[in-house]
């Protein structure tokens, strides 16, 4: 841990902090999940343990599948800190607003194919935000942060996946949320075989109906 | 009976179980705040008896709330009512002596959200400017923050609210609701006295939460009937609360703001409270909590909001003035916000 001090504080996310460091003449990122001391210390261990251990399997099985995640180094479950490469980069989220509507639509549609090419594999990402793709800039989109993700083939996890792309849209670039997701979709579907992309879609409406005041449930 | 200098609002609450009056000024002085809560037999609330009950105490809510606050009804300038997100029969009955009173007296009417009314009175009373707000109570489990003219909802519940979870839980250990005791705080006593954590599901989608399956597990504990029901409400609170405190800070990361404000119902809760502040502490940002008094569905809020809409110019016309069952947060306009 005492590496992981010495190094410069990147992001300190609700989740984990995150450092940038160089190790073994590499850039690296550190991911530590610290202990939070506003929930009982057993629960606490217990969430960063099982986060720890199946981030870095599941960023794995995505690269299988072709989407781009950062090469874990090293995973160090006892103090919950995962070391993994740096992407030169910049946030989705911060040049989602700068560009044309063409090149929107353009990124949007590549976000869905690797949704859907993930989907495919198995893996559920589980906090889908432009804050969690990086566009390297060799123009290839990386996704990151699958701490909250899991294994699951099940339309269900696929939908809520979409459903949190959708909301993360909507509260943070409100402006052509709805434009981005339709595009999104496109893009999803162009992977998926066609009845599963239509299932899932599907589902997330599902999903959405059964929220809190929601228009759409007056005609049920 | 003098008449206050400044012009006064009388707002009516009735979404829910309670039926509120409160009259505020227009700068903000809340000088009366009055309300009658339904208590059911048994169950949770039935929308018909609620409003039946809200229909019988109208008249003596009002004329409490006019009294404590030393004035006669011809004093008020503006009646604002709670026009959604709510129970319908509950809503339309507010709504009916709010339109009495308006057309009456001859002032104008304003409909405001509920959920926005509660989010107003908290930054009212703590002087919050700009803060990540958690909402929670009964009905709602939202985490918002204000950009671009409305309060933006980033996560919210995927199924049930987290004080109707505790509710129901309480209810199935047979815990009873009195006056001027709501079950969550009978529940937060036993779990102060917990000390075994159970193992429960905790379930985090994004900014998002799942409560459902904790109910369902957690009672399932309570029935096999092994375990003390001071350990059962301290597990079922530690863990629900993490859930919700947890994304509140996600939030809070992603957004970048330095405030919290924690407002409805379940803000009451100590425990809560704690764990909410721990994360203001981390993030260094100021920790803002509504007191007891405004924490639950009341008048005051609901006058509030309604003068914030009325000196931006919104008003909203007998015709107008139906009610809106499914009226969600991102949908309102706040142009007093900037």
């Amino acid at each position: 841990m005492g590496e992981v001090e010495s190094s410069r504080l990147l992001k300190k996310g609700a989740e984990a902090s995150i450092y940038v460091k160089h190790w073994h003449g590499r850039k690296v990122v550190v991911k530590a999940r610290l202990p939070k001391k506003y929930r009982p210390a057993i629960l606490d261990a217990k969430i960063r343990r099982y986060r720890t251990i199946h981030e870095p399997q599941l960023m794995h099985e995505a690269k299988k599948a072709g989407v781009p995640t950062p090469t874990i180094f090293l995973v160090d479950i006892e103090n919950s800190v995962i070391t993994m490469e740096y992407i030169e980069g910049k946030q989705l989220k911060r040049i989602l607003d700068q560009i044309s509507e063409k090149e929107r639509e353009e990124f949007c549609f590549r976000i869905g194919m690797l949704i859907g090419k993930m989907h495919q594999q198995g893996v559920i990402h589980g906090d889908l935000t432009t804050s969690n793709m990086i566009l390297e800039d060799n123009n290839k989109i990386f996704l990151v942060d699958f701490g909250l993700g899991e294994k699951s083939n099940e339309f269900e996890a696929r939908g809520v996946d979409l459903h949190l792309m959708k909301r993360a849209l909507q509260s943070t670039h409100y402006h052509y949320a709805e434009k981005c997701f339709r595009t999104v979709i496109k893009g999803y579907s162009r992977v998926l075989n066609v009845e599963d992309a239509k299932r899932v879609i599907e589902k997330t409406r599902e999903i959405e109906r059964r929220g809190r005041y929601i228009d759409e449930r007056k005609q049920k | 009976m003098k008449r206050p200098a400044d012009a006064l609002c009388l707002g009516v609450e009735s979404t829910a179980d309670d039926f509120g009056i409160g009259v505020v000024t227009f700068n903000g002085q809340i000088i009366a705040n009055s309300s009658s809560a339904y208590i059911p037999e048994e169950g949770g609330i039935h929308p018909r008896e609620a409003a039946r009950h809200h229909g019988a105490m109208a008249d003596k809510v009002l004329n409490e709330a006019l009294t404590n606050a030393e004035i006669r009804a011809r004093d008020l300038d503006l009646i604002a009512f709670s026009q959604g997100p709510g129970l319908g029969p509950c809503l339309r009955t507010g709504a009916t002596v709010a339109r009495a009173l308006s057309s009456y007296l001859n002032v104008p009417l304003i409909g405001v959200n509920h959920s926005v009314a509660h989010i107003e009175i908290g930054k009212l009373e703590k002087k919050a400017v700009d803060p990540v707000i958690l909402y929670v109570s009964g009905g709602n489990t939202i985490v918002s923050a204000f950009d671009a003219g409305r309060y933006r909802v980033f996560g919210e519940t995927l199924d049930i609210a987290l004080g109707n979870c505790l509710d129901v839980f309480a209810r199935a250990a047979g815990l009873k609701h009195k006056q001027g005791m709501p079950l969550g705080a009978k529940l937060e006593r036993f779990a102060a006295k917990g000390k075994q954590l159970l193992s429960l599901p905790y379930v985090v989608k994004g900014m998002d939460i799942s409560l459902s399956g904790l109910l369902t597990a957690a009672t399932t504990l309570l029935k096999k009937g092994v375990y003390r029901l001071e350990d059962l409400c301290y597990s079922l609170q530690e863990h629900a609360f993490s859930m919700v405190t947890e994304v509140t800070e996600r939030a809070l990361a992603h957004t970048e703001k330095k405030e919290i404000l924690l407002t409805g119902g379940v803000a009451a809760n100590k425990r809560l409270q704690f764990m909410i502040k721990s994360i203001t502490d981390e993030h260094e940002a100021k920790f803002n909590v509504v007191s007891r008094e405004l924490a639950a569905d009341n008048g005051a809020m609901i006058a509030w909001a309604g003068v914030l809409g009325y000196r931006c110019g919104l008003v909203t016309p007998i015709e107008k003035s139906f009610v809106k069952l499914r009226w969600r947060l991102e949908k309102v306009d706040v142009p007093w916000v900037k």
